[in-house]
């Protein structure tokens, strides 16, 4: 017998039923509670669709415009749900579109399983029409890659992806398939996978120090907790706001963090990095404790690290031991799943309100205010800011609203000004910075929370990199409401090119296409929107749409965002202008 | 801390084709230099086991070995110095039949380096020597002047003073399944 690697729920396996490869392959998407998946067809792949097509009532596969937005849209569909995107293509070209949707799950742990179709195996290494090696080309982008060749290997590598995919860390499979694999006909039983001995998804807690870090954490005059994802992914938040109501302690979040606890929970101080608030920023080199939590501390969030908070002791709460030291050195790192650890060390942490530490911060947050929040969203010049238009969502919506965002300017005021009541509520590309992101994964969204109102914040150079997927939201009718802050220019590249080159615009001026018509040509209801005095109409008009809908917000053309650390400067250097 | 030495990094793995790819790439994402990679069976059956020497510091070899840690198909992944470890590299040396009689020296080297002769014709012969890297070089230094037809030298293999504790790592995984 060979060797036991995994292990396989075989109590449970399904019957034996003699299938070919591709049908296993929907079989196996079924049986993982797989009911939506993102793709786009292809020779390598056609044994699949085929069987798409006779499951079709039970398995919703949506046609995207272009592989890459499957990709992104199964993310999207995945950090709503919270369960694991799926997107599927052919081989050669289909497979490489796919690359910079899974290099952005890798870098922002989402989890998804992409299924490639490739050439049959006794073409491999021949350069057979549409061959391209897919495996090679993903291996540093995925957190586990794997090439099929035989069909009876699918139902247990399917079992490992999604297995792999879903627990410790998330993160991105590709599974790619030759062709005549799908065709083989062999005795299909399908076994959830539950375990691989090489691969331990949760680090076990070192004894110790929960009670090291309460034991900082209760001595500290000026604490400071900075979150991420890691606490929304590890479905978290109920014990992290314990936390910090219990401590008192003011808490800041990246990017991906935001929307963990409410926008306007007390102790929430607001966002970290980079175009993050003036308070958090500042005070990160002056807290004496600092506790991470689900983050990996990012160039973006630290800035120089040679700088960066080198007065406080540092706990790390972090499910992936790499991430240890990597960036910044701990004092003590908590290791574990954090709904496990943030539970368990709430009743070794004293009740506290730290009042007068969170004065510091309201200090900063009048400047900023002053500075900078007040231009933003109540603007006394003539051209319309992209915050008063997160204001005017914030005030239709009441907070209760999904948030897209693509890359650039619109993307840090959003995340900045949005506000936000739930969790699983800010959809965007950090990690790799993908422009193009938001419309695909817009769609995704919605689609992973029905329920809940998704609005794509774009802007106009962003939106054209993915605005094929207009189609993909004509034929599905779902309705994502598109905001397109339109500066007509790549506005974040003109911001760099404005502080630091001198005002020299290489290539950022764009001239744009009509939008409004491009929308009304996939039947979508659009509007543009130029003077103030229209714009919250215009706001409440699209939330109150049961379709789609496109807006276009004409903004100021050279305005910045503010606050900034610039590249390689230290947290506390931030600047107001 | 920020000096560079020599580590000698063990990854026992599952026997993936692909894992040579992802370790690899782990290195050159970092700009570090391999000085040698070898591939082996291991003392489990199934298992492999790479072994791979740089020169870095030891807060690089630590992220690195964490970042290796972390991909699937690793079981563990250990460094080392060189104090830590008993390791070998073996050369191969082919040189012309007709210097052992022309050049009697040659033959002192020989045995001098407790080389080994691995197999002789007529035309020329193979040399075998094992050791440290310092000893090989030292009888390359002497054998390069009366001409080499050719020369190879393996990486290192090591095996370290510590237990690695790899078949208790399987165990239990067996046992909580
Ligand atoms: C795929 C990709 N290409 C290039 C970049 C570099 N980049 C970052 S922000 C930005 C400008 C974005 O412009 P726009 O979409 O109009 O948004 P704005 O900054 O104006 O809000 C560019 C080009 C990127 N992040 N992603």
């Amino acid at each position: 017998m060979e060797t036991q690697t995994h292990t396989l729920d075989v109590k449970n396996a399904s019957k034996i039923e003699r299938i070919s490869g591709a049908e296993a392959v929907i079989k196996c998407l079924l049986a993982e509670g797989v009911d939506l998946i993102y793709g786009y067809p292809g020779g390598a792949i056609m044994p699949v669709y085929d069987e798409l097509y006779k499951y079709q009532d039970e398995l919703r596969h949506i046609l995207t415009r272009h592989e890459q937005g499957a990709t992104h849209a199964a993310q999207g569909y995945a950090r709503t749900s919270g369960k694991v995107g799926v997107a599927i293509a052919t081989s050669g070209p289909g497979a490489t579109n796919l690359v910079t949707g899974i290099a952005d799950a890798q870098i922002d742990s989402t989890p998804m399983v992409c299924i490639t179709g490739q050439v049959g195996s006794h073409l491999l290494g021949s350069d057979a029409f549409q061959e391209t090696d897919i495996i090679g080309i993903s291996t540093p982008v995925t957190k586990w890659n794997i090439q099929v060749t035989k069909a009876e290997d699918i139902p247990a590598v399917m079992a490992k992806a999604f297995y792999i995919a879903r627990s410790g860390r998330p993160g991105p499979v590709l599974v790619d398939i030759t062709k005549d694999a799908q065709f083989e006909q062999f005795d299909f039983s399908y076994a959830k996978c539950t375990g691989v001995r090489s691969y331990k998804p949760v680090p076990a807690t070192v004894a110790g120090t929960l009670e090291q870090a309460a034991a900082l954490i209760n001595e500290a005059k000026k604490p400071m907790i900075v979150w991420g994802q890691g606490v929304i992914l590890g479905e978290a938040e109920a014990e992290f706001k314990a936390f910090v109501e219990k401590t008192g302690i003011p808490a800041a979040w990246t990017i991906l963090g935001a929307s963990a606890i409410p926008t306007k929970h007390p102790l929430n101080v607001g966002m970290v990095g980079m175009h993050g608030n003036y308070g958090p920023n500042m005070l990160t080199n002056e807290c004496d404790v600092l506790i991470a939590i689900g983050m990996r501390f990012d160039d973006r969030v630290t800035g120089d690290l040679n700088t960066y908070a080198k007065q406080a002791k540092v706990i790390h709460f972090e499910i992936d031991p790499a991430e240890i030291d990597k960036n910044v050195k701990t004092e003590v790192a908590v290791m574990g799943d954090v709904k496990h650890t943030l539970a368990g060390i709430l009743p070794l942490v004293t009740q506290k309100k730290h009042e007068d530490w969170h004065q510091e911060y309201k200090k900063y947050d009048a400047i900023e205010f002053e500075k900078v929040i007040k231009n933003d969203l109540q603007p006394t010049k003539e051209g319309l800011t992209m915050g008063e238009v997160l204001g005017a969502i914030n005030k239709t919506t009441g907070g209760d609203q999904v948030i897209v965002t693509d890359v650039g300017q619109h993307q840090m005021i959003a995340c900045r000004y949005a506000e936000f009541t739930k969790s699983k509520a800010n959809i965007t590309s950090g990690g790799l910075g993908t422009m193009g992101f938001a419309l695909p994964a817009a769609i995704g969204a919605k689609m992973g929370a029905m329920e809940r109102e998704v609005i794509a914040i774009i802007g106009d150079g962003g939106y054209q990199m993915t605005i094929q997927e207009l189609g993909t939201i004509f034929q599905t009718g779902v309705p994502v409401k598109i905001v397109v802050l339109n500066n007509e220019f790549l506005g974040m590249v003109r911001q760099w090119q404005q502080l630091f080159f001198d005002k020299r615009y290489a290539s950022t001026e764009m001239v744009n296409p009509d939008f409004v018509k491009i929308a009304e040509g996939y039947s979508i209801p659009a509007k543009r929107v130029k003077k103030r005095e229209d714009l919250q109409a215009a706001v409440e008009e699209m939330i109150a749409a049961e379709t789609p809908y496109f807006l276009e917000v004409c903004v100021e053309k050279e305005a910045n965002v503010f606050p900034m650390i610039p590249t390689g400067a230290s947290v506390s250097d931030i600047r107001l202008s | 801390m920020s000096d560079k030495r020599l580590f000698t990094i063990s990854v026992y793995t599952e026997n993936n084709v692909g894992l040579l790819n992802r370790i690899s790439s782990i290195f050159l994402k970092r700009h570090v230099n391999l000085l040698s990679m070898t591939a082996s069976a291991s003392e489990i059956v199934g298992v492999y086991r790479f072994v791979v020497v740089v020169k870095i510091t030891e807060e690089a070899v630590k992220k690195i070995v964490g970042q290796i840690e972390k991909q699937i198909e690793v079981i563990r992944a250990y460094y080392h110095t060189d104090e830590q470890t008993i390791f070998q590299e073996t050369a191969l040396f082919k040189i012309a039949s007709s210097l052992l009689f022309e050049e009697p020296q040659i033959q002192n080297i020989i045995k001098n380096a407790n080389a080994e002769i691995v197999t002789v014709n007529q035309r020329w012969f193979v040399l075998s020597k094992t050791g440290r890297r310092s000893e090989i070089d030292v009888i390359y230094e002497k054998l390069k002047p009366f001409g080499l037809l050719q020369f190879v030298r393996s990486g290192r293999i090591a095996i370290s003073k510590d237990a690695m504790r790899i078949s208790e790592i399987l165990e239990e995984f067996t046992m909580n399944s």
